[in-house]
């Protein structure tokens, strides 16, 4: 919880890692490279005085974690969301049994996403139903540009891939988060097409998509998309942390964000450990639209209460404590938005 | 002498400026991502570098061949190298460029047919985002509103940068640059009912958001990557060549 003028509130990290991105978990020259690329990340749009070494940053455990979003971070719930990167680490990226493991010592704190790979077949899907009921999952996230042998990506549309998402509303798995890396085959087209999120919403209404990065860099597209699908959201992962690095930008974001797909489909996250969310939530609470901009309504503090935590909590039914509240629910898919470009 | 190797590096370096990240659609030389340029007696060596290993490879390699192209097109250059550096796809692309395998023939089973729909994907969003522009040129400095737009021609907008740059994106996606032709079309370069025309300028505006910010990022990016290099983010250029 954070609290600030008298407003109090509630905080979900909806994307949060625990990974081990350490020289002695790399399998070859890409998990360095992967690494070092989300360093760089942390270093160019973190504040100077909260950047980590780069030790650290490669692995900093359970510990540091719950420290860092629940004793600094005023984060009440955060929602694992691993990266499985099996081609380019030993015992993967994410670490998936410690954080589950936690999830499971802190279920008050932490929900606990698995995730899948659709190449894997009929073997993964058993593997998909074993997991799903020993860490009893509500959400996946998917990585399309992870590796997997000769195949350098994946589509969410991929007819393995519809089994395994038919499979997830079997299983009860609602909540989709998507991360559009950039999925190299084919190469003839553009890898960061979100087209086929469009497809799968349409297909299966009875799963929700949250795309992370706001679809980043094809801001424009997800806008598009969400604004036609009802059953499609947005995670503010990597988006956050221009707030501090680019203030006009990052409320172009906001503004387009809040036009196109509304306020009740915007999710924060500070995607940790690629940075914690102790500055983030501070200066969003902070921030406010310029005024030069005058395109786009100030942001209120009701609105905020939404992104910053209430509207993931309805999305996982998490129990928000009745003085975090707003009197009108949080979390509406139906709200009209983008007057006329739905069709 | 020094004249002449001067203008012979300078001949190089325009011709880079001429290669644009089609993503970000400005100069590579610009962004920063030509990382050196040596000038010797057998010919022309380019270094290009990215903000990530993990940039698209379709893009990488449509920036390098792009770059070896306009070197040829330059003509008497001797020898041209082009090579992509620290990239994940580093090897197969320069491998492919220096044997002139073309896009199939670097990147094998992964490529389909060629990158042209890509190219004009992107050409596309950059006429959009160049419309938006002149459009809200308008709406701020003049008395026109938006239900005004869809009786804009290009005659309409007042010379300068902004109408320069959506001449040219016209040119591009293959559109016309008559006076009378309309400012404000659709994505195929159509003619908009009026009632629609608020929608796509508002859609424009989010790809121009889209394409800036996405500019914002890679420009941080490589500047944080490669914050420890000898020249930082200009230009290492080298002009070893005796005679003109």
């Amino acid at each position: 919880m954070y609290e600030k003028d008298g407003e109090k509130y509630f905080i979900v990290d909806a994307h949060i890692a625990l990974w081990d991105g350490r020289e002695s978990n790399q399998k070859n020259v890409h998990g360095k490279q992967f690494i070092d690329c989300f360093y760089d990340y942390h270093k160019n749009l973190s504040p100077e005085e909260v950047v980590w070494d780069y030790d650290t940053y490669t692995y900093y455990g359970g510990r540091r974690l719950m420290k860092d979003l629940f004793e600094d971070g005023y984060v009440d719930h955060a929602i694992f969301q691993p990266a499985l990167l099996g081609d380019f680490y030993r015992n993967g990226f994410g670490q998936t049994e410690e954080a589950f493991g936690l999830a499971s010592e802190h279920p008050d704190k932490l929900t606990y996403n698995h995730a899948y790979d659709p190449r894997n077949g009929e073997a993964g899907l058993e593997q998909l139903r074993r997991d799903a009921e020993r860490m009893n999952l509500k959400g996946v996230k998917l990585y399309t540009a992870e590796w997997h042998g000769d195949s350098r990506g994946w589509k969410l549309d991929d007819p393995w891939s519809r089994r395994y998402l038919e499979e997830c509303l079997e299983l009860g798995i609602t909540n989709i988060h998507v991360h559009k890396g950039p999925t190299i085959r084919p190469l003839d087209r553009d890898a960061f097409d979100v087209a086929d999120i469009d497809k799968v919403a349409t297909d299966y209404l009875g799963l929700n998509f949250i795309v992370e990065h706001v679809g980043l860099p094809r801001l424009e597209d997800f806008c598009w998309i969400a604004t036609q699908e009802s059953n499609v959201y947005g995670g503010l992962a990597v988006a956050m942390p221009f707030i501090h690095t680019r203030p006009k930008y990052f409320a172009q974001i906001i503004g387009e964000l809040l036009y196109w797909i509304g306020e009740d489909k915007i999710f924060f996250s500070s995607d940790y450990a690629l940075w914690t969310p102790k500055w983030l939530v501070e200066k969003f609470v902070d921030f406010q639209i310029p005024a030069d901009l005058t395109e786009y309504a100030p942001i209120t503090t009701d609105q905020k209460k939404k992104i910053l935590g209430l509207n993931a909590a309805a999305l996982y039914h998490l129990d928000v404590p009745a003085e975090l509240r707003l009197p009108t629910e949080a979390g509406d898919a139906g709200v009209e938005v983008a007057a006329g470009a739905r069709s | 002498m020094t004249t002449v190797a001067t203008s012979l590096v300078d001949v190089v370096l325009a011709a880079l400026g001429t290669v644009a990240d089609p993503e970000l659609d400005e100069p590579i030389t610009s962004l920063g991502f030509v990382r050196s340029v040596r000038i010797d007696d057998i010919g022309v060596t380019v270094h290009l570098r990215l903000p990530t290993s993990f940039c698209s490879p379709n893009f990488a390699y449509l920036m390098a061949s792009d770059a070896q192209d306009a070197l040829r097109r330059v003509g008497g250059l001797g020898r041209i190298v082009v090579q992509l550096d620290d990239h994940h796809d580093s090897e197969k692309i320069n491998a492919g460029l220096a044997a002139d395998a073309g896009y199939v023939g670097t990147f094998g089973s992964e490529a389909e047919d060629s990158l042209d729909e890509l190219r004009r994907t992107f050409q596309r969003k950059a006429h959009t985002a160049a419309m938006e522009r002149c459009a809200a040129v308008l709406l701020r400095d003049t008395d026109l509103t938006v239900d005004d737009l869809h009786l804009v021609t290009l005659a309409d907008l007042p010379e300068g940068p902004h109408k320069e740059a959506l001449l040219r994106r016209r040119v591009a996606v293959g559109l016309g640059v008559h006076p009378g032709e309309p400012v404000v079309v659709d994505e195929d370069g159509g003619p908009l009912a009026p009632e629609a025309v608020p929608l796509r300028l508002r859609f424009a505006k989010a790809v121009r958001i889209s394409i800036e910010g996405n500019s914002h990022f890679c420009r941080g990016l490589l500047a944080t990557r490669y914050a420890d290099a000898d020249d930082g983010m200009s230009i290492h250029v080298t002009n070893l060549r005796s005679t003109s």
